[in-house]
């Protein structure tokens, strides 16, 4: 179909309007078609499919989906399990998203002078954001290893007597966000050394002139110069925390007692372990809510940046 | 977006103290890095002094001999190769086509479809899983190569990018190529195509890099082992491994896995910079 709509404007005349309008229409739509249909396959039906199971269930075991109402959610809410990914989920996210963001700021504004050196250096912070997460968190593995890993081994030399890194539930998420940190700030650091191309040299120079310390330039230059990269970095980074728990699986699988469990993974366990596919769809919903909210946020930057807004 | 010659270039910005602080959280940053590397080649797989950061030995081959041995790595580099370079090849397909119709053609529904692309973006893939799983078993997909491609064939991004790059043609190329008679499919394919080059190169970074690394979604669609990719074969191996306490054969299995990017990225740096930049959201 799409090769005779390709073929069929070759008679036609090339001057303005380019397309008659019914043919421009019959050729954008059989242009879009393959899109379209992943598209209604894996993002619109998936929505449609959790929106519908999230009010369905079965009354007893075994037996037909029947309409339960809001059940599964309070299920859900009611779920220990859940508030404690939701909550870990919260911390987790203010843990690793601000710390990030300053390094990677820190970072760029420490290399942006383009030395070799400085090159060097920027290709450092960047290397941990290409491998997998799964490597990370093979390495972080031993390096959290109580006793003789990295960690213990080295502040052993210290004097300083190492804990139980992944063991303990009041560590063991801090430990997670380390490496989440460790992976990401590279990351960020690119947005905002191509952020801080767009600082005019005159401002500084204006601003040393009137005597300003590095601090006061911090303040009064480089931050509302670079307002959008950090707005744009901080969607970025929030997407990531819901997005991305490959490390949980290799490091802690949740554990201990739900420390490190994030809403991805709950879902997954709900999903895969227990075959709760209401309670699955329920925690989907509550997530996708949260993508959501965080996008929306970045509409309009995604609209301008994307251009559909520009004419 | 070039990260050189920069206006910036007066070196006030960061005192000299906040410069040596970047290079000493440098050197920390490095250290699991050189950990991997120094455990890799020790001779000594689980012995007491795998935490030591400075090589005191004979390097050996001897852990990934033992990696190679336990693990099928060419079989789930194999896989995880099929896997990138099927769903780019696809994608590339896809996002030709609707960037061309969002950038060249005028259609009712134009700004409906626009943000039914966008919806893709805003509600990542990975979020998805769950129901894709269903889909794509009721697809006849489970356990195949094709069923961890398939959910990623469409791209909002790529379309995006691809619609930005050919909105940049010149219109007048594209006429002088009308009055010669060529069709659609030619003006794309040798016009729009060589000219968005740039953009396809940045695309294809990102979309190789992001589902070569990818783990969550494989681990669910497969469940043979000798269709893993080399995310989930390390994952099942490290936990073999750690049992054994082999930690010089993890390390070595962890290099295995993560030296084509870095590789890739030591030999088109630049590229790779240009391409993350552009990539934000993906």
């Amino acid at each position: 179909m799409a090769q005779a709509v390709f073929t069929a404007g070759k008679t036609r005349e090339w001057s303005a309007p380019r397309w008659r309008p019914r043919q421009a229409t019959l050729l954008a739509f059989a242009l879009l078609a393959p899109s379209l249909l992943f598209l209604a396959l894996f993002t619109y039906w998936p929505v449609l499919q959790v929106l519908w199971q999230s009010v369905h269930g079965q009354l007893r075991v075994g037996g037909p989906q029947a309409y339960v109402g809001p059940l599964n959610f309070i299920k859900l809410f009611a779920d220990p399990a859940f508030r404690k990914a939701l909550g870990n989920n919260l911390i987790y996210a203010l843990g690793t998203v601000i710390p990030s963001l300053v390094l990677a700021l820190g970072f760029a504004m420490a290399l942006v002078r383009s030395s070799r050196v400085n090159a060097l250096f920027r290709a450092l912070f960047f290397l941990p954001v290409l491998i997998p997460l799964v490597a990370a968190a093979s390495i972080f593995l031993f390096l959290f290893l109580p006793n003789v890993g990295l960690l213990d081994y080295h502040l052993a030399k210290l004097a300083i007597s190492g804990t139980n890194w992944l063991g303990d539930p009041d560590i063991a998420l801090g430990s997670i966000m380390v490496l989440t940190i460790w992976k990401n700030a590279g990351y960020y650091m690119l947005f905002f050394l191509a952020g801080l191309q767009a600082v005019p040299a005159d401002a500084y120079e204006a601003a040393i002139l009137d005597g300003a310390g590095p601090w006061q330039r911090l303040r009064y230059v480089t931050l509302p110069y670079l307002k959008p990269t950090i707005g744009f970095v901080l969607v970025i980074g929030l997407l990531n925390v819901v997005t991305q728990v490959d490390h949980v699986f290799v490091l802690t699988k949740g554990g201990p007692s739900d420390s490190t469990n994030l809403l991805l993974f709950y879902v997954y366990q709900q999903a895969v372990e227990n075959y709760d596919a209401g309670r699955a769809a329920a925690g989907t919903l509550v997530m996708l809510a949260l993508l959501l909210a965080v996008t929306a946020s970045s509409l309009r930057t995604l609209e301008r940046s994307f251009g559909e807004r520009e004419t | 977006m070039s990260l050189t010659g920069t206006a910036v270039s007066t070196g006030e910005i960061t005192p000299r103290l906040g410069y040596a602080a970047t290079l000493l959280i440098a050197a920390l940053w490095m250290v699991p890095f050189l950990w991997m590397l120094v455990a890799a080649f020790n001779p000594d797989s689980t012995g007491a002094g795998m935490a030591s950061l400075v090589p005191s030995y004979l390097p050996t081959l001897a852990n990934f001999r033992e990696a190679w041995a336990s693990a099928d790595f060419p079989r789930y580099g194999l896989n995880t190769t099929i896997i990138s370079l099927g769903i780019l090849a696809v994608q590339i397909v896809t996002i030709t086509l609707a960037g061309y119709a969002f950038a060249r053609l005028e259609f009712p529904g134009r700004a409906l479809c626009f943000y039914l692309f966008l919806l893709q973006l805003m509600l990542a893939p990975v979020a998805l899983i769950i129901p894709n799983l269903k889909t794509i078993a009721s697809l006849g997909l489970y356990d195949t190569l094709l069923g961890i491609m398939a959910p990623y064939f469409a791209s909002a991004f790529g379309t995006f990018l691809m619609r930005q790059a050919f909105k940049a043609v010149p219109r007048e190329l594209e006429d002088a190529a009308l009055i010669d008679g060529a069709s659609v499919r030619q003006r794309i394919v040798h016009i729009y195509l060589p000219l968005a080059r740039p953009s396809l190169i940045a695309f294809s970074i990102i979309s190789l890099t992001s589902h070569w690394n990818e783990f969550l979604w494989p681990l669910m669609v497969i469940n043979s082992p000798d269709l893993r990719p080399l995310t989930v074969g390390l994952a099942a191996f490290t936990r073999g491994a750690e049992g054994a306490q082999a930690w010089g054969v993890i390390a070595a299995g962890t290099l295995m896995v993560s030296a084509p990017l870095l590789i890739a990225f030591a030999l088109f740096q630049r590229a790779f910079v240009n391409s993350f930049v552009s990539s934000g959201i993906k």
